[in-house]
């Protein structure tokens, strides 16, 4: 049998707890975080210490463009956001599909830098420790990104069946919160890579 | 319940006197002895270990002692009694100068502990050497030793031969360490602590031995299959015994014609892939050096001992001596093993 | 295993056929059923990590025996301690954190249920698919078999040129698999925790179990994924040609030494932190008295938690960091054992001035007490760096961390099942199999613990297949080996007890041991939905306060 309710003591003040969605978001937010503290570590680590083939002083081009477009994905999330709280869906389905283009130009951005890489300088992940490291730390982003880019399509399909509205506000605020974290790890991977890396 | 209690307290103050016992014994090992016992130091970076290990296996012992008195005393003092059948103590939440004084006394007793770890520490690892010292490269393998002398100009494997020191003029040996496959670790716990060989990451350390004799150890750091039978066998010599092994080891290999046969062998097969002898053509470097080989007391990396029938047995099957050793069966007649023995025989 | 809330009696309930009660547990969401569940797989890998155990003892029984190869003694090591570790101590830790965090909190589930389960599957999962190797690990050259590198896997051991084969690849993959697993139980813990708890119960008023929890799943987030990303480096390396640690093209094998242990020592705060988060449920319960200083257990469990993710090169000091690095890590190492410390002068003064029963799980309490003080000293014998160039890859330290797991966390556990066990079943465990499975656990235990430390003071490494006679190991090795028959005997009684309990053990009611948390308000078992009504709570002991009225909690706090 189950006890009696517990109650003691008189009436209590309001009860509010942070939500479960960004909690959550917040705990993957920082297991991510730590992953790609290694692969950046390891990044660090080995610059200048190849011992043979291109370095990134030869072949890297600083891929301003495309950074603006990730970067500005952030700035698109956040306001479709805003709309979708408002209950504005039209502005809301504007932006999010407008986050999906800047995030795959980010994306076609990578897969052509690459493609001039192997083909055109021959560095690839087996290449020298710089490919390697490169590689696998540009790849580990930019299958994050490709990660979010599957939810926030999943999420553009349903907006266009008239499933989103104010009610998923909240949801969409979760995986927002994603998004801007893959962004903040550009700037950091960006920093090591085609700064400080070179 | 009291004599759940009595029986805890004899158990835990047996347990503590059992374990002082024997690490009183392992102490009071015979100092002559060529044992593997780190509280027998025979030289000073061992030595100098030994002082600080003694110093904080008191501070800890002390710990323990009061920690444990306490632990005892409050299960006896305060256990339920019968007359204690339905009221409940003083509920008490704690007390702010308890938690200070059992926070600060612990920071005290690490800043010591500290003090005198990082000096000890300093004093061994950032030692400098005297140009007299004698410098040993150590390339670990899997699973063998190499050791080369690069100013005496001698290679050789598995039994290392230094000269003893005499503080007063002190001949240390200085030791570099570097592998050639995977991780490795050197020690002989009666001349120094461990320290690992690792491939791209080359190491130092160093040892002063006090005595002469035959000090033993083995890697420490797993390796592979054979990791266990990866054993080291320092000899340490007067200057002068030194000085002649030197000199021996300098020579290339005896060229004695009665055994050419053999030794065509040894050319012309797959043996020279791997080993080399020093004034023939063999000079394969992923096995051992064999130009003095029957100079050494064991083979196979003290896998078994230097004989004949050893010698044979590990060339026909090493599996039989060192299972999962690199060394291939050689898969010669017998003849052929014959005239081989009889050549290695001459390689003193 | 939940029951049904009403019984109404005279009316006779048809049984459910067997499949649909196995079909309902394997699509359970019910952190309860998940943290069963969790139990159950890590005792049957306990079993299995526990026979690798006895293999190695037995071969190591005496000088140059040969009862298994060396290539077959080094899968056993490998994966005896892969599996405690990964497929035991955690997920069984896991298990009871999943039973007890939302009863504790007054919360009906945890904060993802189906998020917890999928996390408890691939943590199944892993295990099995580490235990394929010994069918499946034939790769490259026909080599391989179970993983064999050490549940280290040391760079370069761990690359295709001295690993062929897939045997280490079941290892990568394996704790791959349930390391991400891990890090869902984690996310789930640290949502159930601040979200979830029920009104009145602010953070200061939660049970220490949830608050020690709370840490440990932070831990977790940011300790397992630098093992993860090694082990995608490893997979690079070993498959797409990467050098993130092939030292022939300047990589470098410190490098994965630095990641493991980045992981690996917090690793085994992540397996202490709840076993002190038992403690500090059971003790105050025996003692009779509220836990001294919860505020400094609290604080002192946070410091811990930060300290320890710098002290990760401790297990490095062989390995030929320069004075400046290793002195670093020798003050951090020494420091974390401060609040440790003092984490065990509050059990005591728990204790003091208390009324002490000696239960059961009060017995394993004072046991763990006893041996963790013990294991913290060894540790800090070897944070002394010089002495630790004796102790280091010996047996001195394969003894320290066993007296660690088995001494301090084992015990600590087997405390929670005693105490615990009532709650989760319904019944109470046998009091006479409880005293045989204490003195026979506690005796091997000592036999065996106790007297390792001494080869490795007296030279002997770890990791060997064999050793030399005249040593003076032999005699030593023989009694280690007998203390383990004696601890599995042990455990042979304490799975006799759960089995013969389960379905003779008197019956426990809700409250069996006068104890104060929420989880003691509700059934034994509880009900699916945990509470009929969520409680409202107003001090860290609601069931004191009701039971206490004239002298409530919460007029203290």
């Amino acid at each position: 049998m189950s006890a009696a309710a517990i109650s003691v003591g008189g009436i209590q003040p309001s009860w509010s707890l942070p939500s479960r969605g960004k909690v959550a978001m917040a705990g993957l937010i920082i297991a991510e975080s730590a992953i790609f503290t290694i692969f950046v570590v390891a990044y660090l680590f080995y610059i200048g210490k190849s011992l043979t083939g291109p370095t990134p002083r030869e072949v890297l081009e600083t891929p301003i463009f495309f950074t603006i477009c990730l970067l500005s994905s952030s700035l698109t999330i956040h306001y479709a956001g805003k709309f979708l709280q408002k209950g504005e869906r039209g502005a809301f389905l504007s932006l999010w599909s407008l986050t999906i283009l800047l995030g795959g130009l980010f994306l076609f951005g990578t897969g052509q830098e690459w493609h001039r890489l192997i083909y055109e300088h021959g560095l690839t992940i087996a290449t020298n420790l710089f490919g390697t490291t490169y590689y696998s730390l540009v790849g580990l982003h930019a299958f994050h990104v490709t990660a979010g880019m599957i939810m926030l399509v999943m999420v553009a399909i349903f907006a266009f069946a008239g499933r989103i509205g104010r009610e998923q506000s909240h949801r969409v605020e979760v995986l927002s919160l994603y998004w801007h974290f893959v962004d903040v790890v550009w700037v950091v991977v960006f920093t090591v890579v085609y700064v400080l890396g070179r | 319940m009291r004599s759940v209690r009595n029986t805890i307290v004899r158990t835990a103050s047996l347990s503590g006197a059992f374990l002082c016992c024997c690490m009183t014994t392992a102490a009071a090992a015979d100092p002559a002895s060529t044992g593997t016992n780190i509280f027998d130091p025979q030289s000073t970076p061992a030595r100098s270990i030994l002082h600080l290990s003694t110093f904080v296996l008191t501070v800890t012992g002390i710990i323990f002692a009061v920690v444990f008195t306490l632990l005892v005393y409050s299960i006896s003092k305060f256990r339920a009694r019968s007359t204690d059948a339905n009221s409940e103590p003083a509920q008490v939440y704690g007390s702010t100068q308890i938690e200070l004084a059992w926070t600060i006394i612990p920071v005290l007793i690490v800043v010591v502990l500290f003090l005198a770890t990082a000096r000890v520490l300093h004093a061994i690892q950032d030692a400098p050497m005297p140009t007299s010292a004698v410098e040993v490269t150590v390339i670990g393998h899997q699973f063998w030793w190499e050791y080369r002398y690069p100013r005496l100009g001698v290679v050789t494997a598995n039994e290392l031969h230094i000269p003893v020191s005499d503080p007063a003029h002190p001949t240390p040996t200085s030791l570099q360490l570097l592998s050639a496959d995977t991780d490795h670790s050197f020690w002989i716990p009666e001349l120094a602590g461990k320290t690992d060989l690792v491939p791209n990451h080359p190491n130092r350390m160093w040892m002063d031995p006090e005595h002469t004799g035959t000090f033993v150890g083995q890697c420490a750091q797993y390796c592979g299959t054979q990791h266990a039978k990866m054993l080291l066998r320092v000899s340490v010599d007067s200057p002068e015994d030194f000085e002649e092994w030197v000199r021996e080891q300098q020579q290339p290999a005896v060229a004695d014609e009665r055994v050419a046969a053999g030794r065509r062998i040894f050319e012309t097969t797959a043996c020279i892939n791997c080993h080399s002898i020093n004034g023939t053509v063999a000079n394969g470097r992923f096995g051992p050096d064999l130009t003095h080989l029957m100079s050494r007391s064991t083979i196979a990396a003290g896998a078994a001992p230097n004989t004949p029938q050893n010698l044979r047995l590990w060339i026909q099957n090493p599996e039989a001596v060192k299972r999962g050793s690199l060394m291939p069966a050689m898969q010669l007649s017998k003849s052929d093993l014959d005239a081989l023995m009889d050549y290695l025989e001459t390689l003193r | 295993m939940s029951s049904n809330a009403i019984t109404i009696p005279g009316i006779r309930v048809e049984g459910k056929p067997w499949v649909e009660t196995l079909h309902e547990w394997v699509t359970t969401v019910d952190h309860k059923r998940l943290g069963i569940l969790y139990i159950l797989s890590s005792l049957l890998f306990l079993a299995i990590g526990g026979v690798e155990a006895l293999i190695i003892r037995i071969q190591l029984i005496h000088s140059h025996n040969d009862f298994v190869s060396p290539q077959v003694f080094n899968r056993m090591f490998t994966m005896h301690g892969t599996t405690m570790i990964f497929f035991v101590a955690m997920p069984i830790l896991f298990g009871f954190a999943n039973y007890l965090v939302p009863l504790m909190i007054g919360a009906r589930d945890m904060a993802f249920p189906r998020l917890n389960a999928f996390s408890f599957w691939l943590s199944l999962f892993g295990g099995l698919l580490l235990y394929f190797s010994f069918l499946g690990g034939s790769g490259l050259y026909g080599a391989g078999n179970a993983p064999d590198v050490g549940w280290w896997a040391y760079a370069p051991l761990g690359a295709r040129a001295f690993s062929p084969g897939h045997s280490s690849d079941y290892w990568t993959l394996a704790l791959l698999v349930s390391g991400f697993g891990s890090i869902g139980t984690a996310i789930n813990i640290v949502a159930t925790v601040l979200c979830m708890r029920c009104p009145g119960m602010k953070l200061s008023r939660m049970p220490l179990l949830a608050w020690l929890n709370l840490v440990m799943a932070g831990m977790v987030l940011i300790a397992i994924t630098p093992l993860s990303a090694a082990q995608i480096m490893l997979l690079i390396d070993r498959y797409l040609g990467g050098h993130f640690f092939d030292t022939q093209a300047g990589g470098s094998a410190v490098l994965w030494m630095h990641f493991f242990w980045i992981f690996g020592h917090p690793e085994v705060y992540v397996l202490v932190i709840p076993a002190f988060a038992f403690l500090s449920e059971i003790i105050p319960v025996f003692s009779r008295k509220p836990i001294f200083g919860y505020p400094v257990m609290v604080a002192a469990t946070v410091a811990i938690g930060l300290v320890s993710t710098s002290v990760w090169a401790h297990h490095m000091f062989t390995v030929g960091m320069n004075s400046y690095a290793n002195s670093f890590f020798a003050i951090t190492t020494m420091a974390v054992g401060i609040p440790t410390g003092i984490k065990i002068f509050n059990w005591i003064g728990t204790m003091w001035g208390g009324r002490i029963q000696f239960k059961i799980p009060m017995l394993f309490c004072i046991a763990f007490l006893f041996q963790f003080l013990i294991a913290g000293l060894t540790g800090i014998m070897q944070a002394a760096v010089p002495f630790d160039w004796q102790l280091s890859l010996s047996y001195f330290v394969v003894a320290h961390f066993h007296y660690v797991i088995v001494g301090g966390i084992l015990f600590a556990l087997f405390g929670a099942f005693y105490y615990w066990y009532p709650k989760m079943t319904g019944r109470m465990l046998s009091e006479h199999l409880g005293i045989w499975h204490f003195w026979l656990f506690f005796v091997g235990f000592h036999l065996t613990f106790d007297v390792m430390h001494i080869p490795g003071l007296l030279g002997m490494p770890r990791r060997i297949y064999t050793y030399e006679p005249g040593r003076g190991w032999d005699t030593l090795n023989l009694i280690v080996t007998i203390g383990a028959f004696i601890q599995a005997i042990a455990i042979l009684v304490f799975i006799a007890n759960l089995i013969i309990s389960y379905f003779k053990g008197a019956e426990a009611g809700n409250d069996p041991w006068d104890a104060w948390t929420l989880e003691w308000s509700t059934s034994s078992p509880p009900p699916a939905y945990n509470f009929a009504t969520v409680p409202t709570v107003a001090s860290r002991r609601p069931l004191w306060d009701l039971k206490h009225p004239e002298d409530p909690d919460s007029q203290y706090e």
